[in-house]
């Protein structure tokens, strides 16, 4: 247990003798009851401690206060899984009655706990999973989520416009075979082929996949680049055994590809390679500056997007309620005041849309080797090199010429130019 | 010996009673609990028929649990089907098609013995497991599918946990007196004939394929009714289901408890689920306590929980032979 949750966990044992012996709390100051869901155990346990790293971190530094509410936070292990993260939300809800749940990772598990959210009439904000339907086609039945993160094809719209601008004509995409890939996938696909690109080959290593050997010396010969996406433990080897085969062309990525998750893992060999997401550490901003320190202070690594979003979300949560005056309104009246909130957030501005996505920058990374921050090692970085401000999920597309074609998948869009 | 049995039997149902009147009253978290641990029940319990009655033991259950629970969900997210009354047609549907996957599995999978049955059954279960991952315009791929139409509703609304509580108490209860019965009729006998010694069934002239093609045939079939029972008690079903871990749980509920007692792997269900679910809201190290309890089983109870009494009469015998002889010895 880390020093961060023990200190709290002080913290709200000292509230409950408080309360216990019927004293008085400060006036005004109410509980906040927080379900908080990550992985803790198993594969994506690493990246459950970011995220939960992330939330503590704004808590400590606001005196455990979210807009004036004492908060309690109750965090559950998940363990990746979807089945288990609906046992827990529900005991989250049913027995320690918590307000709104936060959390989950895999897009499976935003699919599982979103309709848990609408049946036990509780919030509940997606703070990593991704998956593009939460907030679009399927939102409607969702009506207590609100997601402070991202969709997975939001940062993949500017990277295939990006694409285009470097005179790519042709990439070969290869990528985690479940959803998340063909999300991130068609996205990039999309606007590629838009702008005159030509997408000639699709490959679906299966998820978690270590060994790329049979994959490699199938990409076709005459391709401009390489876009790939990874996860876990997948980036560091695939690019090793990239580069080890002797492909020189460039790689480029979807964001969890590069992230500041597995960048220490990764060697020299990623220099270079460009990716596309809406946070990263080397963002040189007197926030971001001052964010990385802290948590790089207390927690001995370089914060992720994952951390980020989850600072972030308690922001968010922190200037809605001191809006509602420091009082749990309910969950229909916060998320309405939520919306409305445009925040100056690490990552840089954010806001919603009006189907409860971030609208927030998107920043096409180059992976660099140098010093940052005043920090005396020679590390690897994502030097941000463009700015894309202000990309909503639905890109250039428009929210209903957008939500007409059906979620990406593997299949769409078709690869017109595949053989 | 008639004694003890029907002592077992009286136990067994005055347990089941007291589940039944206690669990109701509790809070909604334990409600929750006790209803997936006794739909795993009925998975470990079809197992136990293969692992405690046959002697083979399977890494493959999952597998028909998986197609009862995706076969549910597609069924009412797609056509609406068994939200209504028609949930009741549900309960064949999942048990002939666990059956029927495990009739086709079987031709496979009964060829062989020990290790190499072991071995079998875990890849036919991955394949199952592949296919719900890599099939995505049917199984939703990795996202799963989600139950769109909540719980079905005849008259009696289920997506009332205590009402869904008591249904699954009620096939549970069906699950345990069938498979009881199954294990004591004469085929049930001729599998722990096979169990004891297969050779010696063969010479006496049983069809030892067929019998053991057959108990096959309806572990599956229960596993699938099991699966139906989760895609309802989870509202979710993804390859997670499916996977390996899940015929691991099955198997080692079934150790835990006691192979060849069905009772047993009831036990065994409700430990892991108590440990696994409700521990770990605890503590941060549960995972520490389940393995634990599965090594100290192994060592010390290799008959499981349900050995216990066994054990303890076993050692009260040998106490009373030591001081019998002691008795016997001592004048001389």
């Amino acid at each position: 247990m880390t020093n961060a949750s023990r200190k709290l966990q002080s913290i709200l044992i000292g509230t409950a003798v408080a309360v216990g012996l019927g004293l008085s709390a400060p006036a005004g100051a109410e509980e906040l009851r927080i379900g908080y869901l990550a992985p803790l155990t198993g594969g994506l346990a690493q990246t459950g401690i970011d995220m939960r790293d992330g939330f503590l971190l704004y808590l400590e530094q606001h005196g455990n206060k979210l807009g004036g509410m004492d908060v309690k936070l109750i965090i559950e292990d998940e363990q990746g899984k979807g089945d288990v993260a609906v046992t827990k939300a529900k005991k989250l809800v049913l027995q320690d009655k918590v307000h709104m749940l936060i959390g989950g990772v895999l897009a499976s598990t935003g699919y599982a706990l979103a309709p848990v959210s609408t049946e036990l009439k509780t919030m509940y904000i997606p703070s990593i999973p991704a998956a593009d339907d939460l907030t679009q086609r399927q939102l409607k039945n969702f009506p207590y989520l609100i997601r402070t993160s991202w969709s997975s094809s939001q940062p993949n719209h500017p990277l295939g416009q990006w694409a285009c601008d470097q005179g790519y004509k042709k990439i070969v995409t290869i990528a985690a075979d479940y959803a998340f890939g063909y999300e991130t996938v068609g996205g990039f696909q999309k606007a590629f082929e838009d702008c005159g690109g030509k997408i000639i080959q699709k490959i679906w290593p299966p998820l978690g996949a270590k060994d790329f050997g049979p994959f490699i010396p199938t990409i076709k010969a005459d391709t401009d680049a390489v876009f790939s996406l990874m996860v876990g433990p997948m980036p560091a080897q695939f690019i090793k055994q990239m580069r080890g085969a002797g492909f020189k062309k460039p790689i480029i990525g979807g964001g969890t590809s590069y992230d500041e998750f597995v960048l220490p893992f990764m060697g020299d060999e990623a220099i270079g390679d460009v990716s596309a997401l809406h946070y990263s550490a080397a963002l040189d901003t007197p926030k971001n500056i001052e964010f990385v320190k802290a948590y790089r202070a207390k927690f001995g690594k370089v914060p992720s997007y994952y951390s980020e979003n989850n600072y972030t979300t308690a922001q968010w949560l922190d200037e809605a309620l001191k809006k509602a005056g420091g009082k749990w309104p309910g969950p229909e009246e916060l998320i309405k005041i939520m919306v409305g909130i445009k925040l100056d957030a690490v990552r840089g501005p954010v806001s919603f849309d009006d189907m409860r996505n971030p609208i927030q920058n998107i920043y096409i990374k180059k992976v660099e080797k140098k010093k940052m921050f005043g920090y005396e090692k020679d590390e690897l970085w994502n030097t941000v090199t463009k700015t894309y401000p202000n990309v909503s999920q639905f890109w250039t597309y428009g929210k209903d010429k957008f939500l007409a074609q059906p979620v990406y998948d593997k299949n769409f869009p078709p690869c017109k130019f595949c053989e | 010996m008639m004694g003890t049995q029907s002592f077992k039997i009286a136990a067994v149902i005055v347990s089941l009673l007291v589940l039944l009147i206690i669990v109701p009253y509790c809070n909604s978290f334990v409600v929750l609990l006790a209803t997936r641990a006794m739909v795993f029940a009925i998975l470990a319990m079809s197992l136990d028929i293969l692992l405690g009655f046959t002697g083979l033991a399977s890494l493959g259950q999952a597998a028909y649990f998986g197609v009862g629970a995706y076969l549910t969900a597609i069924l009412a997210n797609n056509y609406g089907f068994g939200l209504k009354w028609d949930f009741w047609l549900m309960i064949p549907i999942g048990l002939a098609v666990g059956g029927a996957l495990a009739a086709f599995f079987g031709l496979f999978a009964i060829r062989a013995t020990g290790t190499y049955f072991l071995m079998i059954t875990l890849a036919l279960g991955q394949c199952v497991w592949g296919l719900a991952y890599r099939w995505n315009s049917m199984t939703g791929g990795d996202n799963g599918l989600t139950m769109k139409g909540g719980r079905p509703q005849f008259g009696i609304d289920l997506s009332n946990d205590i009402n869904f509580f008591y249904l699954t108490f009620g096939f549970f209860a069906a699950t345990l007196l069938a498979l009881y019965v199954l294990t004591r009729s004469p085929f049930g006998k001729s599998l722990l004939g096979i169990r004891e010694r297969e050779l010696r069934m063969r010479i006496l002239g049983y069809n030892v394929w067929l019998h053991k093609y057959v108990a096959f045939i309806i572990a599956g079939a229960f596993g699938g009714l099991s699966g139906v029972l989760w895609a309802h008690a989870n509202g979710i079903v993804t390859p997670e289901t499916v996977v390996l871990t899940t015929s691991v749980d099955a198997l080692l509920m079934t150790v835990l408890g006691g192979a060849g007692t069905l009772v047993g792997g009831a036990i065994g269900s409700a430990i892991v689920f108590g440990l696994r679910e409700y521990v770990s809201t605890l503590v941060p190290w549960w995972q520490y306590v389940l393995g634990g309890v599965y090594v100290l089983t192994i060592l010390y109870l290799p008959t499981g929980l349900m050995g216990i009494p066994g054990r303890i009469s076993q050692w009260r015998n040998s106490q009373k032979k030591r001081e019998t002889t002691k008795m016997a010895s001592a004048p001389s």
